[in-house]
Parts: structure tokens; C-alpha cells; sequence
């Protein structure tokens, strides 16, 4: 059952995450990566990670991404001029290429086999174990970051403000 | 046995059950809606359809089946029929976790009056509703109409500036009872009035669940803050182009989203399917009461008579409302219908809020909408989420 649900919902991930670079309107492009947020969401789920898949749902897919496509209904962006796809033929076995090294280069070498989370296998993802984690063990990292996205808020704040004479 | 102790039979079951109430609830929401907005206006509201138009949504169904689906023939037509489908199946998915009930026996089975309890329910619940406004959005965009536009982008922009004010609303009863689970946040809140969040120690959420009343009506586009569907500039709103079931689709989810934020009221702030004082100062007499006093009612009314045809009606309601008092007596039903009694009648009371608001209040400009949320309901909400988990901290050491 873990088995069949990951594999639809990788395929799920994959598909759209190329739809996001082949579809030619911004809408299709954005809804797409929504598609890639959404089975994302479900793997964490699967492995047992209630928490991060909730988080992901709200963060990325519900409030990132509706401002992307708020963004771009808002400028009421066209679809992109086609240009000839030629550089297709070059790249696309080059691409592949790539991403089966790097593939086998992260399952072979930088996660040793006693490193790899099986399904049903983690325990840490439910909200008591993240409060725990985030309070105790990496209390100053989650601080600091913290800081910085509150600079950063400030930073846009300041930025976009307009300069009342 | 071994089939009715499997639990995908449970479930299946269950969920049977879950959607035909939910669906004819929704049905019968919109005859309730228009009956007392109807009253509150002193009209009559729907009457010729069956006694007191109580056939009328069966006739509205009828008529939104068999009216003719239009396909404009400039949308984008993919994102144009996904709309409805999405904005339908979000409102009816969040339904999935609401708990209506403790744990029942039926015959030789056990089971929860819930369909799946998750121990982040009340996030499930947010992350569903936040995908639901793509349904609204899409619907705008994909309609390619100047105003279906408009009313996308204007409930885009509201649902997203109203969520922060109700996620923060919702995060500090949830500090108070210690949980994500609706089951076990209604829990917490067993013994009484006194020990519902809305007034439970060490602080009393009255502030947050009026924030969170307030983010509702917003994030379900209903009046005073309907500006996405405001018929006097944009037409309908972002369904304009929509006809026959799709449109249906759009007006079942909206009423979906209305039950939704009114059974999560009831659970996070008013004790879920609690009784609001102990079982030894006759909180079980209660819906028999009530049921009594409407049947006596009816009955007068009956008698006396203000239009011809309620002579026949109301002695007849008046007699169902009587048995239905005694049914409530019954010791076998007790068990499960007084939890299911206490759960309809605080959502119904919500419910009816949201109508009596519609009847009562016109709608906000688009700048003071803004202007609300972001200056006054988000800073109070943050200050009412400080002081109650500097309390609950100070209470629990």
C-alpha cells in the first residue's frame, strides 16, 4: 500500500514539476508547481511526518502560491511567444543524463543505507516531536532565522513604502 | 462479523451516512436561509412549493439539473470546469475530521461518531480551506470576464489577509487545551459552561472567538464582507459565467464553508457535543423541552390560524415536533442523539448568525475590509495569542 501511494504520488510530483517548465501560460506554470507542493505534502504524510505535510499544504500551496497566482492575475500575464524548441534535442539527453548521476551519486554515497527513513519508520514529524526539536535542541538556529525573516519583512516594508513629501 | 468489524465497512458506512446528511443539510440550509432573512424582513419567504416551501430546494435542485450548461466560448477551458470541481471537493473534504459525537455502540460494533480523527485536525482543516481559494480564484481568472475577474482577485486578496487573523484566533484555545485532535480538544472541554474555551481559565477566549466569528464570514465571502460576489458592481461576482450545475457547485460550497467554520466555532470555543451543565440539573429534559414548547406552538397556531392553509400544516408539524420531545426521552437513543442534539444546536445557532448578519448588516468598502484586518483584527489577535500563552505558561508551572 506505501509502495503503490509513493509512486503514484512521485509520478504525480515529477509530472508536474516538468509541466511547470513545459507549459508556455504562467497560470498553468504556477498551478503546476501547486501540483508538485501538493504530492510533496503527501510523501511527508506517508513517511509519517503529520506535521511537515500540514505546514507544507499551508505555507507553500495555500498561502505562497495563491500569491503567485494572485501576482500574475493581477498583471493578467499572457502566454510566452513559442520560439522553436531546437534546443531541445541537445539538452534533454544531457539532462537526463545529469539527473541519473546525481541520483546515483546521493543514493550511493551520501546517505549510507543505515541512513535511509523507510515508511512507517519515523517517529519525529507529529507536532509534540517538532515543538520539542525546534524549543530544545535547535533552539538558537530556529531564533536566528526567525531574526532574519523579520529583517527581511522589515527590509520590503522599507523598500516598497513611498516617500511621503 | 468479521465484515462488520473490518474497517473499511466502518468507514464506508460512515462516510455514506456523513454525506447524505451533509448534502440534504446543505439542500435545506438554503429553504432556512431565505425563510429568515424572509421573517426578519417581515415576508413570508418561500410558501407555494409544498407546506411552507419545504419542497423548494428539492424544486431548486430540479431546476438546476435541467438547466442548459453554457460554455462561454472565450474561457480557458480546462481551468474553467476544474474551478467548481475544486472549490466543491475542498469544502466537502474538511468535513472528514469534524468529530459530531463520543463514541457509540450500534449492535455488535464500536465506533466513533467521526469519520477519521488525524492528530493535526485542526491544521488539516486550514490547509484544506486555504486551497479552497483557488476554486474562487481560477473560477475568475478562467471565466475571462472584466468582472469575474475583479471578484477573484477581490476574494483572493480577502481570504488570504483574513487567514492570519483566524489562524491566530484558532491558536489560543488550542494553547488552553493542549491538542491539535478535534477529538480530543472537545475532550478537554467535558464539565459544563465553565470549562468550554470560550469561557475556561486561565483566560477566557470570548476576544478570540470573536475574531474568529468575524475572519468566518470573511473567509466564507458572506455579507458583510461578500465584496467578491457584490451583485450591485461585479454582476455575480466570479461565478458570472457559470450556469446550471457548476454554478450549483460554487453555491454548495459556499454553504459547505458556512457548516465548516460553524462546527470548528463549536468545537474550539463552545465544548463541541458538551452539554453546557451536568446531566443531575437536567441537561438531558433539555431538547425535549424545546421540542415540546415548539409542538404547543404549533398546535396554538394551528388552532388559530393566520393563512388558510396552516389550519391543516401546523397541527401536523405540531404533532411531529410532540413525538420528536419524545423520542428524546427514549433512554436507548440518549446515548447517541443528546451529543448529536448539543453539536446541531450550537452550529445551528452559528448558523443562524451568519443569516441574521446577512438580513441585517450592508456590505464594507473594499479599503476599510483592509484596513480592519490588517490594523485592528491582526494586532488584537496577536496580542490576545501573547497574553494567553504567557498565562498558560504562568498557570501551568
Amino acid at each position: 500500500m506505501d509502495v503503490i501511494l509513493f509512486l503514484i504520488f512521485a509520478v504525480v510530483a515529477v509530472v508536474c514539476a516538468i509541466n511547470v517548465v513545459v507549459q508556455t501560460h504562467p497560470i498553468s506554470s504556477a498551478l503546476s508547481l501547486v501540483g508538485v507542493m501538493g504530492s510533496l505534502a503527501v510523501l511527508y504524510l506517508l513517511l509519517g511526518a503529520e506535521f511537515i505535510a500540514a505546514a507544507q499544504v499551508i505555507v507553500y500551496a495555500g498561502a505562497i502560491m495563491v500569491l503567485f497566482v494572485f501576482v500574475i492575475m493581477l498583471l493578467n500575464a499572457g502566454a510566452e511567444t513559442k520560439k522553436g524548441r531546437s534546443y531541445l534535442i541537445p539538452g534533454a539527453p544531457l539532462l537526463i543524463v545529469f539527473l541519473g548521476l546525481m541520483a546515483y551519486y546521493v543514493q550511493r554515497y551520501l546517505f549510507p543505507e543505515s541512513a535511509v527513513v523507510r515508511f512507517g519508520g519515523f517517529t519525529g514529524g507529529g507536532p509534540k516531536d517538532i515543538g520539542n526539536a525546534l524549543f530544545t535542541t535547535y533552539l538558537l538556529p530556529f531564533e536566528v532565522t526567525s531574526i532574519l525573516i523579520l529583517v527581511a519583512i522589515i527590509g520590503a516594508v522599507v523598500l516598497a513604502r513611498k516617500e511621503i513629501e | 462479523m468479521e465484515l462488520l468489524d473490518s474497517f473499511i465497512f466502518i468507514t464506508l458506512i460512515k462516510a455514506a451516512v456523513v454525506l447524505a446528511v451533509l448534502l440534504t443539510t446543505l439542500a435545506y440550509l438554503q429553504w432556512v436561509e431565505r425563510k429568515v432573512i424572509a421573517h426578519v424582513q417581515v415576508r413570508p419567504g418561500p410558501y407555494r412549493v409544498g407546506p411552507h416551501g419545504l419542497l423548494q430546494p428539492v424544486a431548486d435542485i430540479i431546476k438546476l439539473l435541467t438547466k442548459e450548461d453554457l460554455l462561454p466560448p472565450y474561457v480557458n477551458k480546462p481551468l474553467y470546469l476544474l474551478a467548481p470541481f475544486l472549490a466543491i471537493s475542498m469544502a466537502l473534504l474538511s468535513i472528514s475530521v469534524i468529530p459530531f459525537g463520543p463514541m457509540i455502540k450500534v449492535g455488535p460494533v464500536t465506533t466513533w461518531m467521526q469519520l477519521t480523527d488525524l492528530n493535526i485536525g485542526v491544521l488539516f482543516i486550514l490547509a484544506v480551506s486555504s486551497m479552497g481559494v483557488y476554486g474562487i480564484a481560477l473560477a475568475g481568472w478562467a471565466s475571462n470576464n472584466k468582472y469575474a475577474l475583479i471578484g477573484g482577485l477581490r476574494s483572493s486578496a480577502q481570504m488570504i489577509s483574513y487567514e492570519l487573523p483566524m489562524s491566530l484566533a484558532i491558536a489560543a484555545p488550542l494553547l488552553i487545551s493542549n491538542t491539535l485532535s478535534l477529538r480530543e480538544l472537545v475532550m478537554s472541554q467535558a464539565g459544563g459552561i465553565f470549562h468550554w474555551n470560550i469561557l475556561h481559565g486561565p483566560f477566557p477566549q470570548v476576544i478570540s472567538f470573536i475574531i474568529f466569528m468575524i475572519a468566518a464570514f470573511a473567509e466564507t465571502n458572506r455579507v458583510p464582507f461578500d465584496l467578491p460576489e457584490a451583485e450591485n458592481e461585479l454582476v455575480a461576482g466570479f461565478h458570472t459565467e457559470y450556469s446550471s450545475m457548476k454554478f450549483a457547485s460554487f453555491f454548495m460550497a459556499e454553504y459547505a464553508n458556512m457548516i465548516t467554520v460553524s462546527a470548528m466555532a463549536t468545537l474550539l470555543f463552545l465544548g463541541g457535543w458538551m452539554a453546557p451543565w451536568p446531566v443531575a440539573w437536567g441537561a438531558n429534559l433539555v431538547p425535549t423541552v424545546i421540542f415540546a414548547i415548539a409542538g404547543v406552538t404549533a398546535l396554538y397556531h394551528g388552532a388559530n390560524p393566520a393563512r388558510k392553509r396552516d389550519k391543516l400544516t401546523l397541527p401536523v408539524f405540531g404533532i411531529i415536533f410532540l413525538i420528536i420531545a419524545g423520542v428524546f426521552l427514549l433512554p436507548i437513543v440518549q446515548s447517541w442523539l443528546l451529543p448529536l442534539f448539543w453539536f446541531a444546536a450550537k452550529t445551528g445557532a452559528i448558523l443562524f448568525l451568519f443569516m441574521w448578519v446577512r438580513a441585517t448588516l450592508p456590505r464594507f468598502r473594499y479599503d476599510q475590509l483592509m484596513g480592519f484586518t490588517w490594523k485592528f483584527l491582526f494586532p488584537v489577535a496577536m496580542l490576545n495569542l501573547l497574553v494567553t500563552s504567557f498565562l498558560v505558561a504562568w498557570t501551568t508551572k
